[in-house]
């Protein structure tokens, strides 16, 4: 097992308030790590560092060391559109754009010059929509608005969208809190058929969605990385304290 | 205090409110009203005018073209009307001397002698015949048929005198008097002459004005609101600048009007009195405007559109340009419309720029020497003449009109491009 992504003393300041403090945590390639902790503890703004999502926000300083597939991703010599086109992002409130189904998924490998010709896009559309496990239920509708689907397939039409333009990895931040058990089912499933092809992190509030679809954990407290372990022993055999009160509903 | 009272006194309150609020618009909906019913009142009569029924003797002879076989258009162009014109106006009513002969021929417009000439030119197979033809009455006459002018006071103090009265009357049961479409209103510039005065050479001056502003005042303003929305950090500077554009919005237009006259004018040396330099000017002054407006729509687009454009890669340009910019169309359209509303009401910066000069011809260029819209109302409204007054306020309808043709163009934009998110 490698890492695809090295993150090592990573610090983030909005403003003079500090988020994070000197977080160190690998993400092992081709598996799921989970995040999580108690709301606002920097879950949200660590897997944003991960893509530079966070640049576009003024005040936002970040510092430390995060490297994908050994390259530091806050060099001057890296290209953001290039890093954010090999690091995909779902959010935590489905955002498709409001254009038709089709143009949701093609918008990426537009821009990217990644589709040869019409038939190609087709294709990659098609393929999207598979792998997010959408297709069967947009495939006679794809000209119509994505924000007319429900919240669900929405956020499947966002995932199918992040992996249009074949990333490497794929951050999902919150990706089922909007959606039903049901929606939430599929989409741990979907995540479980993505692992085998590409590295996700995703951030969750559901300690059984953590235990069901990852390989890792990492969980946060104010702004620090508690404890960061497999699954497995995270949540059979905590080493810390809080992660075990965390886990079991007994924190506050 | 029971429940019971409680309720009751929510209840009154509740009554109280909502009746000072159908009060407060009861009374807007009155002024309005108000100021329709006064407008239109007055200013209807204007698109229609009175004419005379006059019989003109196309004589060759006093054509002077006697020796002419087949004259061609050319030759009838350049033909001696002076006969002619002279007997169909004299030949309204026998008069015994000058002044009579004065009072019958002042009961047709100025614009009468034009007037034969050009139906000659329309019609040149009626050289040679006696035909009877509607001409434009005088301003005076016209009011008098339209019942604007009392005829029971004293003499001397009616624009019409007892003979003309007498024409008048007598033209009347003659059913020589008749009524039409007001054309001069609507097809001809500005006139000493109330009754062949017209709103033509406004339109077209407003309508250059307008479209020179939206040329220039849209895409500096949607480029600034952008700008300044998705690019500009966020300092002191762009603070600055902020405060700026919110204070220019309130500055008066008069203001305006002076950069026009000092920069356009004095220092580029731009022609006088044009709709180039009025629309540069009008843009200067809707400039803020519409970048609040667009700054505003671009801030409505929420942000989350933008993350999913950058999550897959999309540079900043294409996110504003791919994503943003096109959401915040509806509201950047309307409000522009809304700047261009503004702009075309505006008269002071207009005063001194120079467009308050009289023009009769009609703007053929935005480079042509013209009035717009509201200025023309303010000039025929310091004028005396009962036809100007008519006319002033028909301009203002049609202005009124314009207006509400843009506000709802406005309206219609922001609901027909509005997408759901
Ligand atoms: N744009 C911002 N500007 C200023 N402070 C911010 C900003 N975003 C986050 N923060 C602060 O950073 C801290 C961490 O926020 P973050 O969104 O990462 O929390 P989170 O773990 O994702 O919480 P949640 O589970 O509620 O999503 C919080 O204290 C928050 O107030
Ligand atoms: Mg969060």
């Amino acid at each position: 097992m490698s890492n695809k992504i090295v993150a090592k003393k990573v610090s983030v300041f909005y403003g003079p308030k500090q988020a994070l403090f000197d977080v160190d945590l690998n993400v092992a390639e081709k598996q799921v790590t989970a995040l999580i902790g108690p709301s606002g503890c920097g879950k949200s703004t660590f897997i944003r560092c991960l893509n530079r999502m966070n640049d576009v926000i003024d005040i936002c300083k970040v510092s430390g060391n995060i490297e994908i597939d050994g390259k530091d991703i806050y060099d001057k010599s890296v290209d953001v559109v290039q890093l954010r086109e090999k690091v995909g992002m779902v959010f935590q409130k489905p955002n498709p754009f409001p254009k038709s189904i089709y143009e949701n998924i093609s918008y990426g490998p537009t821009i990217h010059g990644i589709a040869k010709d019409k038939t190609h896009m087709d294709e990659i559309v098609e393929t999207s929509l598979k792998k997010a496990a959408l297709w069967d239920e947009v495939k006679d509708r794809l000209d119509q608005p994505g924000t007319g689907l429900s919240g669900g397939q929405q956020q499947r039409l966002c995932i199918a969208r992040a992996i249009s333009i074949n990333p490497e990895v794929i951050l999902m931040d919150e990706p089922c809190s909007a959606l039903d058990p049901i929606a939430t089912a599929k989409i741990e499933t979907l995540i479980d058929d993505l692992k085998s092809s590409y590295t996700i992190a995703i951030v969750t509030h559901s300690m059984a969605q953590a235990a069901r679809v990852s390989q890792h954990t990492g969980f946060f407290h104010l702004g620090k990385l508690i404890e960061f372990d497999f699954t497995d022993k995270i949540f059979k055999n905590p080493e810390n304290q809080m992660t075990q009160d965390y886990i079991t509903g007994r924190f506050g | 205090m029971t429940r019971e009272q409680r309720l009751k006194k929510r209840y009154a309150s509740e009554k109280r409110f909502r009746f000072l609020g159908i009060g407060a618009i009861a009374i807007s909906i009155f002024f309005v009203c108000l100021l329709l019913f006064k407008v239109f009142s007055t200013g209807s009569t204007a698109f229609i005018k009175t004419t005379i029924m006059t019989e003109v003797d196309f004589n060759k002879e006093l054509l002077e073209l006697g020796d002419v076989k087949n004259p061609t258009l050319k030759q009838i162009k350049e033909a001696e009307f002076f006969d002619v014109t002279y007997k169909a106006a004299t030949g309204l009513f026998p008069y015994k001397n000058d002044e009579e002969e004065k009072g019958v021929k002042t009961l047709l417009s100025g614009n009468y002698e034009t007037e034969i000439k050009n139906y000659l030119l329309n019609n040149p197979e009626l050289l040679g015949q006696k035909v009877t033809i509607e001409l434009t009455a005088s301003d005076d006459l016209d009011q008098l048929h339209k019942g604007n002018f009392p005829r029971d006071i004293p003499e001397d103090r009616r624009r019409l005198n007892n003979f003309q009265l007498n024409v008048y009357d007598n033209l009347v049961e003659q059913g020589k008097i008749g009524t039409a479409f007001g054309n001069y209103f609507f097809f001809s510039g500005d006139s000493r002459d109330p009754e062949i005065a017209g709103v033509a050479g406004a339109v077209i001056g407003s309508f250059f004005s307008i479209i020179i502003c939206l040329m220039i005042a849209f895409p500096i303003a949607l480029m600034a609101a952008v700008y300044l929305e998705e690019f500009a950090p966020k300092n002191t500077f762009t603070d600055i600048i902020e405060i700026n554009i919110n204070n220019l919005a309130a500055v008066p237009s008069i203001v305006f009007g002076l950069l026009g006259l000092g920069m356009l004018l004095s220092v580029f040396g731009l022609p006088r009195s044009t709709s180039l330099v009025g629309g540069i000017t009008l843009s200067l002054m809707t400039l803020p405007t519409i970048i609040i407006a667009c700054r505003a729509s671009l801030k409505a687009v929420p942000p989350s559109i933008r993350e999913g454009a950058l999550a897959v890669g999309a540079s900043r340009v294409q996110t504003v340009m791919h994503h943003v910019v096109p959401l915040a169309m509806p509201g950047t359209l309307s409000g522009t419309i809304i700047g261009l509303a503004q702009a075309l009401g505006e008269t002071a910066p207009l005063l001194l720029i120079g467009m308050v000069a009289f023009v009769v011809d009609v703007p053929s260029v935005p480079t042509d020497p013209s009035t717009s819209l509201p200025v023309q109302i303010y000039l025929w409204s310091e004028s005396a003449e009962r036809g100007f007054v008519e006319k002033t306020s028909a301009t203002i309808m049609l202005l009124i009109g314009f207006l509400i043709i843009m506000n709802s163009l406005a309206v219609w934009a922001r609901q027909k491009f509005e997408r759901k998110w």
